[in-house]
């Protein structure tokens, strides 16, 4: 398996300094977007995407493993937070653990059966089971089916905060991004990471030096869900809808656009790549199917022309580690 | 019909549920059809290119459509269509391989996927940009029109002929990979292709009429359904998933592998839509999912 990243840099000082003082740029300068005048539901989508896109590159990136399925992990994660919500009246802290939670045990039973073939057919496999979670949720009655959950109450997160003011609700789905954020990169540096990125590089190496790296990839794999699922839980309260565009296989590959476009195994590529798809997507919806067919052309760009990504590209040229 | 025979002496509601589930069994083994030349198409290519081949599901529609322009724009009959069809996109299909799938030579896998990927949702938003979503109708030709009864079932002719046909075309084909010079060049740049070149065979040729065969399998599976599903821009976008859960289960080493694992699920398919129709969407990914925790590697395939 050739690697993904042909120009990873190892991990020095300086480069978790260089990382560190991009966290802190982003942090503040999302953190200001309320004062701004910026419209904050088109932010609090892009967190909520750049979030998915992170958690996908965790396993694409580092992991080698390309996920045709993860909308799965935000549709069942917004649908069981929603249900969470309006049918138990669960306060909102209790629906995203219940949200984040069902993604947790999706991703055990998923990761179990989809880690059993490499390469290819992990992507098929994913993208299948996808599949068989969406035609669940067309005809399960909880989830009312073309409908969708719809006017879920956001409630008040430990019975203080009010998430129905924008700002209340902006700064919670920030923390939790930014909190998701930082946990994904503790991972990729931690000596699980190293082992996940060793697995990349060449499984049966990792395998003859005594790690069992289908445990990895499954930890690695029920760890992208469940952050994936945090995410859609989040959204949630962002768009107070769960319907079955989330959980359409249109989502997963937008997932990977996202994450194609920022830069796959960079820190920061799926944040950028969600935000340009979700821009993309707010300024060309009067285009109709045209936005399909424009998403299939930086498909093909992407794949042919820039591979590293946008921030992979940066990161090349000034030869950092982003 | 001999009407004294113990089979037909049942009670009329009792044979008009077997008429369903013969019905059932008939409608599965179309699909069955379209799953082996869709998967059969996705073997080939797998093996020359080392490419799962997203856009297959759009090619797929791609011929349905050549069908529908050929007759309503230049009045080309169906029979026609059959053979230009598959041509028309194969040649498509090889320009895209010249253009674009040729430069992936080397790089991950992946690569292929998110390429072919693009294509598909770039053809398939074109088609639906000018078509809407709703089907197109094709009609039946004149010469398949109408039904038989063969005692026990009404059967439609053109639904007969899908199956024999698409049954010759796969047998065709094996035969072609199998048992043919060609087809023997074409296992040997598989397993070897710098070997094979050293041997004066134009490999990169081989290789562009590899995709084009295995995208003309797609097509003419597509003017083949034209008749029966409409003709429609997503026609092949959630075929091609379930063709993927085919691929997965029957391994995409075997080319009679490919077939027997297509028609075997479009019946067990069919099946369920008799005994238990809730689950006719889900039963192909279910049957991934327990051929996956019991064997790995799928029933025909070699590990991947």
């Amino acid at each position: 398996m050739t690697a993904l990243t042909d120009d990873t840099l190892p991990m020095t000082p300086r480069a978790m300094r260089d990382e560190m003082i991009m966290f802190g740029i982003m942090a503040v300068l999302l953190a200001v977007v309320p004062f701004t005048g910026i419209y904050p539901f088109f932010v609090m989508q892009g967190l909520c995407f750049a979030l998915v896109a992170c958690a996908f590159n965790l396993l694409i990136g580092y992991g080698g493993l390309l996920s045709f399925g993860h909308a799965m992990f935000l549709g069942t994660a917004g649908y069981c937070a929603a249900h969470a919500l309006k049918v138990w009246n669960l306060p909102p802290e209790l629906g995203i653990v219940v949200g984040t939670a069902a993604a947790c045990v999706l991703g055990i039973i998923t990761g179990y059966v989809s880690i059993r073939r490499q390469g290819i057919y992990f992507s098929m496999i994913t993208l299948a089971l996808s599949q068989l979670l969406y035609f669940i949720y067309l005809q399960a009655p909880f989830t009312h089916g073309e409908d969708g959950i719809q006017g879920i109450p956001q409630g008040r997160l430990f019975g203080i905060f009010d998430l129905s003011r924008p700002t209340t609700l902006y700064y919670m789905v920030l923390i939790g991004f930014l909190a998701a954020f930082l946990l994904i990169y503790r991972t990729i540096n931690s000596p699980f990471g190293e082992v996940l990125k060793s697995i990349r590089e060449n499984e049966q190496r990792a395998i003859s030096l005594g790690y069992k790296t289908d445990h990895y990839k499954w930890l690695a794999f029920v760890l992208s869900g469940t952050l994936a699922g945090f995410a859609g839980a989040l959204k949630v309260f962002v768009a107070q809808n769960a319907s079955l565009t989330d959980v359409h296989w249109s989502m997963s590959g937008e997932i990977v656009l996202m994450t194609l476009v920022g830069g796959l195994g960079t820190v920061f590529g799926p944040v950028v790549g969600a935000f340009v798809i979700v821009a993309m997507q707010q300024y060309l919806a009067s285009f109709g199917q045209w936005v399909t067919v424009i998403q299939g052309v930086i498909f093909v760009a992407c794949v042919l022309l820039f591979r590293r990504g946008i921030v992979g590209e940066v990161a090349h040229f000034f030869k950092r580690s982003l | 019909m001999a009407a004294e025979t113990p089979e037909l002496k049942r009670t009329g509601a009792e044979r008009e549920s077997m008429q369903a589930l013969y019905a059932q069994l008939l409608v599965g083994l179309i699909n069955g059809s379209f799953y082996a030349l869709l998967s059969l198409g996705l073997a080939v290519i797998f093996g020359m290119l080392n490419i799962i081949n997203f856009a297959h599901g759009a090619l797929y529609m791609m011929g349905a459509f050549v069908a529908y322009f050929l007759l309503n724009i230049w009045g080309i009959n169906y029979w026609w269509a059959l053979l230009l069809s598959p041509i028309v996109v194969g040649i498509f299909g090889m320009i895209l391989e010249r253009t674009m799938l040729k430069f992936l030579t080397g790089l991950d896998h992946l690569y292929g996927l998110l390429l072919t990927f693009g294509l598909a949702l770039i053809i398939q938003g074109v088609f639906q940009n000018f078509f809407g979503s709703s089907g197109l109708p094709y009609s039946i030709p004149d010469q398949l029109r109408g039904g038989m009864n063969l005692g026990f079932m009404f059967l439609p002719v053109y639904r007969g002929w899908v199956v024999v046909f698409s049954l010759v075309v796969c047998l065709a084909t094996w035969f072609l990979i199998e048992r043919t010079r060609l087809g023997a060049y074409l296992r040997a740049a598989t397993e070897n292709p710098t070997l094979v070149r050293a041997f004066g065979i134009n490999v990169p040729r081989m290789i562009t009429l590899t995709y084009g065969l295995g995208v003309g399998l797609a097509a003419l599976a597509g003017v083949l359904s034209a008749p029966i599903n409409q003709v429609r821009p997503l026609m092949g976008a959630d075929l091609i998933i379930v063709v993927f859960a085919v691929v997965v289960i029957g391994g995409m080493g075997s080319i009679m592998g490919s077939i027997i694992t297509g028609f075997a699920l479009g019946v067990i398919e069919g099946l369920t839509k008799y005994f238990y129709p809730e689950a006719s969407n889900t039963v192909v990914f279910v049957l991934m999912v327990l051929v996956l925790l019991v064997k790995p590697t799928g029933l025909t395939g070699r590990a991947a």
